[in-house]
């Protein structure tokens, strides 16, 4: 059995509205999961249902060989870490991260011990006697990760922790996270929308939509085998560019060119993914492309264009490659690399 | 708004000739102590039980007891009926606030008999209790409660804090501001309750200062006296001592409270 099982849980809240469907799985110890998903696809409810947030309308959650759905959320020795960071602004630093280790009737002493020890692993001890408000956002967020560290949890929570931090920092935290996961060897459960963040830091994510999980995998796995049409699109950047198709006898058309030999038993209409970086220029190429937008990026260019009708067809070029607006680019897929969804399931062919 | 007291200071200062013959004074006098002596020590009312000093600490302790009990009371009720989700909350909050239409002078006489059939008439329980329950205050803290964000609760909850801890080392110390504010409030409303004491008590060991104001030296007009109009003067002064001292006191808190809140 895994440290984490999530079996069959359902979540319905009062209104009726059904957040998550009987989803499973687990999590090995020591492993940091990412939860990704476009907001409102019930990663942050499935998380709160492991916290003891919210109630578990079907199903169960065990943590450690032990059922957790009844017990209290301050007895399943969890930690979250919140978006806003939700520190106590009243107290200071210090008393931030004592809390929870006083309400379980921690030695004072030993208190003192833990907590000087964890505001240094996170460099916050100058401020131990700062309130929170006088604090940068990368300190309270130091601040919210002490509170969770210091307690020494059975597993972390992250609710979206870095949504509230600009760019630079976002990516600096990032890494930083990273890093005391891997020196700590805590259990981590991460939720995020940012398919950046969660392709960094994720061992293993899942791919949330809807309130089901549509695939579970590292991920390197899920970018090179989405297995729908929604992971396929919401994993990458930019976005894999989707195109309509029929597959007949093994060949791919689509308005404009085709794919022989692609053996599959299927037949019917499909819908071809190509992403933006698997496309390479060829006098011979069949995709014919007219250049409508170029974002330069420096390393890369992502050139937009209109192919079969559909507008925004992205193709990613390196930076150094000049292209002017209007100009009628010959595009080859790199090593067959592309992705047939069947159109009806959504669900891959390939 | 300072010219008025002023008037009624320097007044309080000169004997009780000075005054009905010449009228109010700007200067001060030369009766200060004696008139205020007398004053504080004398004793007045119908029975000559009571002291003007006593009547001070009555209603310091009438307006104190309002004031702690007001903001316990309204803080907690707020805090069910935005923490606990039981099925009436709601109504019952409005219920509550409702109550706002009906001050104490409506509803005296039915208070008055229930204060009586509980056998608390002259006693200081007696003068508190009715005037207990604020429905403003309720309302504040509901509002401020209502603006403290949901996962400062359930950060709390996960860090193993009951429902009872978290009111103590989360509400109130992120509300003091505005206890503060409330206190005053309440401390001043009770402090100049009139009506309710002057039903309430028929002992005058049991008298306020804002009753007092009228009757202390009733008998100043019987038997030919002089009126004694510089001691009146000088009561009414210290009257106004108690709530400036509170205000005095909690003031820095009491601004913070009405322009800001701490999160």
């Amino acid at each position: 059995m895994s440290f984490l099982e999530i079996s069959n849980v359902t979540k319905i809240y009062p209104n009726g509205t059904q957040a998550v469907h009987e989803t499973s799985l687990s999590i090995e110890k020591g492993e940091f999961m990412v939860f990704v998903g476009p907001s409102g696809c019930g990663k942050s409810t499935l998380l709160r249902m492991v916290a003891g947030l919210e109630d578990i309308s079907q199903g169960e959650i065990s943590l450690d060989g032990k059922v957790i759905n009844k017990i209290d959320p301050s007895e399943r020795d969890v930690a979250m870490v919140f978006q806003n960071y939700a520190l106590y602004p009243h107290m200071n630093v210090y008393n931030n991260l004592a809390y929870g280790l006083k309400n379980r009737g921690i030695d004072k002493t030993l208190i003192r011990e833990k907590v000087i020890e964890t505001a240094e692993l996170l460099q916050i001890s100058q401020f131990l006697d700062s309130k929170p408000s006088l604090l940068s956002g990368g300190q309270r967020q130091r601040v919210a990760m002490g509170r969770a560290i210091v307690r020494n949890p059975k597993i972390f929570l992250f609710d979206e922790p870095l949504s509230n931090l600009d760019a630079l920092l976002r990516i600096k935290m990032r890494l930083e996270i990273k890093k005391l996961q891997r020196e700590m060897g805590v259990t981590s459960i991460f939720v995020t929308h940012d398919q950046v963040e969660a392709m960094t830091l994720a061992d293993r994510l899942a791919v949330i939509n809807n309130g089901i999980i549509e695939q579970i995998g590292t991920p390197i796995e899920i970018y090179n085998n989405p297995q729908s049409i929604f992971v396929a699109g919401f994993i990458g950047s930019p976005q894999m560019n989707f195109l309509e198709a029929e597959l007949n006898n093994n060949t791919i058309s689509t308005d404009s060119f085709i794919i022989p030999n692609f053996l599959c038993d299927f037949n019917g209409e499909v819908i071809l993914g190509i992403r933006p970086e698997h496309l390479s220029p060829s006098k011979k190429g069949e995709i014919k492309m007219s250049v409508d937008l170029v974002e330069r990026l420096g390393s890369d260019n992502l050139i937009y264009g209109e192919i079969n009708g559909k507008n925004d067809f992205c193709y990613r070029s390196p930076g150094n490659v000049s292209v002017n607006l209007g100009e009628q680019l010959s595009l080859n897929i790199v090593e067959n690399k592309f992705y047939v969804f069947d159109k009806i399931t959504n669900k891959i062919l390939n | 708004m300072v010219i008025p007291i002023w008037i009624a200071f320097a007044s309080s200062t000169h004997d009780n000739i000075t005054i009905l013959t010449e009228g109010m004074k700007w200067s001060l006098g030369d009766q200060l102590l004696k008139n205020y002596n007398e004053v504080l020590n004398q004793t007045g009312g119908f029975s000559k039980e009571i002291t003007a000093t006593k009547m001070f600490i009555n209603s310091f302790i009438m307006a104190l007891g309002i004031a702690i009990v007001k903001v316990i009371i309204s803080a907690m009720s707020a805090y069910a009926i935005v923490y606990f989700r039981f099925k009436w909350a709601t109504p019952l909050f409005w219920l509550i606030f409702m109550t706002l239409l009906v001050p104490l002078e409506v509803r005296i006489l039915p208070s008055y008999q229930i204060v009586s059939d509980l056998n608390l008439t002259n006693t200081y329980t007696g003068l508190i209790l009715p005037l207990v329950a604020s429905a403003t205050a309720t309302f504040f803290f509901r509002q401020f409660y209502k603006s403290i964000p949901d996962e400062l609760l359930e950060s709390a909850k996960l860090d193993g804090a009951n429902s009872w801890k978290f009111f103590i080392d989360f509400l109130v110390p992120l509300s003091r501001t505005m206890i503060a504010a409330i206190f005053i409030f309440m401390f001043v409303y009770g402090y100049s309750q009139y009506l309710w004491p002057l039903i309430m008590t028929t002992s005058e060991q049991y008298w306020t200062v804002v009753m007092g104001m009228k009757i202390i030296f009733m008998e100043s007009y019987e038997g030919g006296n002089l009126p004694r109009v510089a001691e009146r003067f000088a009561y009414i002064i210290l009257s106004i001592i108690p709530p400036v001292v509170i205000i005095i006191f909690l003031q820095r808190w009491f601004i913070k409270g009405l322009i800001q809140t701490e999160k």
